[in-house]
């Protein structure tokens, strides 16, 4: 049986008479490809919010490997290996597809605090550069303001960015929102070439996109998890389809 | 080497222009001759708003209340010199240290709010220390200034002349110090996590960086160097004043910044040039309606844009 790497403990978020999440337990395991999936204002993104530590609970627990995260401040939990890609874009736009990389490397690595020597002084920075650019078919580009950008390659950094981060538990936020069908298998073969120890949550709502991705699944409805289980059970679930899946018929 | 290195150390390389510029700095030292003491203005003025362009085009923090470091710096270095020991570069030193002290205090004040927030908290800051200079005038010597500051000579050589020769070649020599300091910071990892979070503060959090220790940092510096540019002024000169805590000073800068560009290091000198040549200019013109064509002359650069104005061969040509 494999461990659990983050888990939420009856986590729960209330803004006046709205309860975006509701008693949410939620396990994800170490190499996870985990989905999350839910109607409009299920409140995923809440809980995204939640386990990135932008916003914090009215009540419950967050835990990585086991340690209580539910009071770090946000930048700590990304040391941690809790890193998240953006439903819309969060880029530097002044900057270059390369000086955002080197500087998120340099993050990583813990020296983005020097402020002597120039970026990227260190080879690793640099090595680390060079394979994320060609990974993510960013190196014709790397030179350009990032504002410049087509939206295509935007998103590429997007994701590239996070994975720079060295994800231990990487959380994907709509990936290949606004991306063209035919790049989009790109943008999961990337993903799925990550480490396996990697952990992977992902929010999606193209359920052929979750169903050929995940291997568990859980679903929210109302900021509550309404089921949970592998691929097999949830696509034939009944009361998911009731909820979820057919509402696509019905609207 | 690969591509990926070359580009990323092209970055922190000199440019061919930068060079030229400390040539042309290093000659005006030799044909300063009776501009001397209006180039010391300009060095000064420069470094002051080189201090703001850290904060304003890199860090993204807007400042109406910059004078207050400017001030304070100018009142530490004339009270040192009087009272306590009448060397230039250890008054220089005292300056700094405590303009960077009241900068880390006052950092906390513009970590959170909007811009709008920013601009009220400096102004509120820099009008708090004017009164108290004003008030205080047991110490300051209050409306009247602080007179009778009498600086030693510079490395314990070279007397400050009525010319202003001395305290130019001074300003100068701290100024290149001040931009070669500030081309480090900026190209440093540090510098590019500033005009990360300056772009999106969302996205720097998300990739591991404490916004809020940055942000503070850098205002601590900028408040350093413009203590270090007040002091400039006020060794220079002899004398401290009310005016270095004024809101006049701190929209100056401001204008002299919005004049040579901000986030690229070297707006502040090119605005402090432009804005003391205009302002001699057209004071020597028109003495009580410089501020009429200085007005005019914003608008233009506003409307036109600074690209477009300072490549006049563009101006006919359609866009």
């Amino acid at each position: 049986m494999s461990s659990i790497v983050l888990e939420t403990h009856s986590l729960l978020k209330r803004y006046g008479g709205i309860t975006p999440t509701n008693d949410v337990s939620l396990k994800v395991e170490t190499g996870a490809r985990h989905a999350l999936i839910g109607p409009n204002g299920a409140g995923k993104t809440t809980l995204v919010n939640l386990l990135t530590g932008v916003v914090e609970p009215t009540s419950g627990r967050i835990s990585l490997d086991g340690q209580d995260i539910t009071q770090l401040a946000p930048h700590h939990r990304v040391r941690r290996g809790i890193v998240r890609t953006f439903q819309i874009n969060q880029l530097f736009n002044e900057l270059t597809p390369l000086q955002s990389l080197a500087l998120t490397v340099s993050a990583q690595l813990g020296i983005s605090r020097q402020w002597w020597k120039p970026l990227g002084s260190d080879p690793r920075v640099a090595v680390a550069c060079e394979s994320l650019l060609k990974q993510f078919r960013l190196d014709d580009v790397m030179d350009q303001k990032v504002k410049l950008l087509a939206y295509g390659k935007r998103r590429l950094l997007e994701i590239a960015t996070a994975i720079a981060s060295k994800p231990r538990v990487l959380l994907l936020d709509e990936p290949v929102a606004g991306v063209p069908e035919g790049e989009r298998q790109e943008i999961f073969d990337t993903i799925n070439a990550l480490p396996p120890e990697v952990s992977i949550l992902l929010i999606e709502h193209d359920m052929d996109l979750v169903f050929n991705f995940a291997r568990t699944v859980s679903v929210l409805v109302n900021g509550a998890v309404f089921a949970e289980g592998d691929v097999a059970s949830i696509s034939t679930d009944p009361r998911v389809k009731a909820v979820y899946l057919g509402e696509g018929q019905h609207g | 080497m690969s591509a990926v290195q070359t580009s990323l150390r092209a970055n922190a390389a000199w440019r061919w222009w930068e060079l030229a510029l400390g040539g042309v700095a290093l000659l005006s030292l030799f044909f300063a001759g009776s501009h001397a003491l209006l180039l010391n203005e300009i060095a000064i003025l420069a470094l002051f708003a080189l201090s703001l362009d850290l904060i304003l085009g890199f860090a993204g923090i807007v400042s109406l209340g910059h004078a207050a470091f400017f001030g304070f710096g100018a009142y530490v270095a004339a009270l040192f010199a009087k009272h306590v020991m009448p060397d230039p570069l250890v008054g220089l030193a005292v300056a700094m240290v405590a303009s960077a002290g009241l900068g880390a205090l006052c950092s906390v004040l513009v970590l959170r709010g909007s811009d709008l927030t920013r601009l009220m908290v400096t102004l509120g800051v820099a009008a708090v220390l004017y009164e108290l200079a004003n008030k205080l005038d047991w110490l300051t010597g209050g409306a009247d200034g602080l007179q009778g500051v009498a600086m030693g000579p510079l490395l314990g050589r070279f007397e400050f002349d009525l010319y202003g020769r001395t305290a130019y070649a001074y300003s100068l020599v701290v100024l290149v110090l001040g931009v070669f300091i500030a081309r480090r910071v900026v190209h440093s990892p540090f510098g590019y996590s500033l005009k990360a979070l300056r772009d999106n503060r969302l996205r720097a959090t998300s990739i591991g960086m404490s916004v809020n220790a940055r942000l503070a940092a850098v205002y601590t510096l900028a408040a350093a160097l413009a203590g270090v540019a007040g002091a400039l002024l006020a060794q220079t000169s002899g004398f401290a004043s009310l005016d270095g805590l004024d809101f006049h000073r701190s929209a100056d800068v401001m204008l002299v910044l919005v004049i040579g560009g901000t986030g690229y290091l070297y707006g502040g000198i090119f605005g402090a040039i432009a804005f003391k040549l205009l302002h001699d200019v057209i004071s020597a013109w028109t003495p009580q309606y410089w501020t009429f064509w200085l007005g005019l002359f914003l608008l233009v650069l506003m409307l036109v844009g600074r690209d477009r104005l300072i490549r006049p061969w563009t101006w006919m040509k359609k866009r």
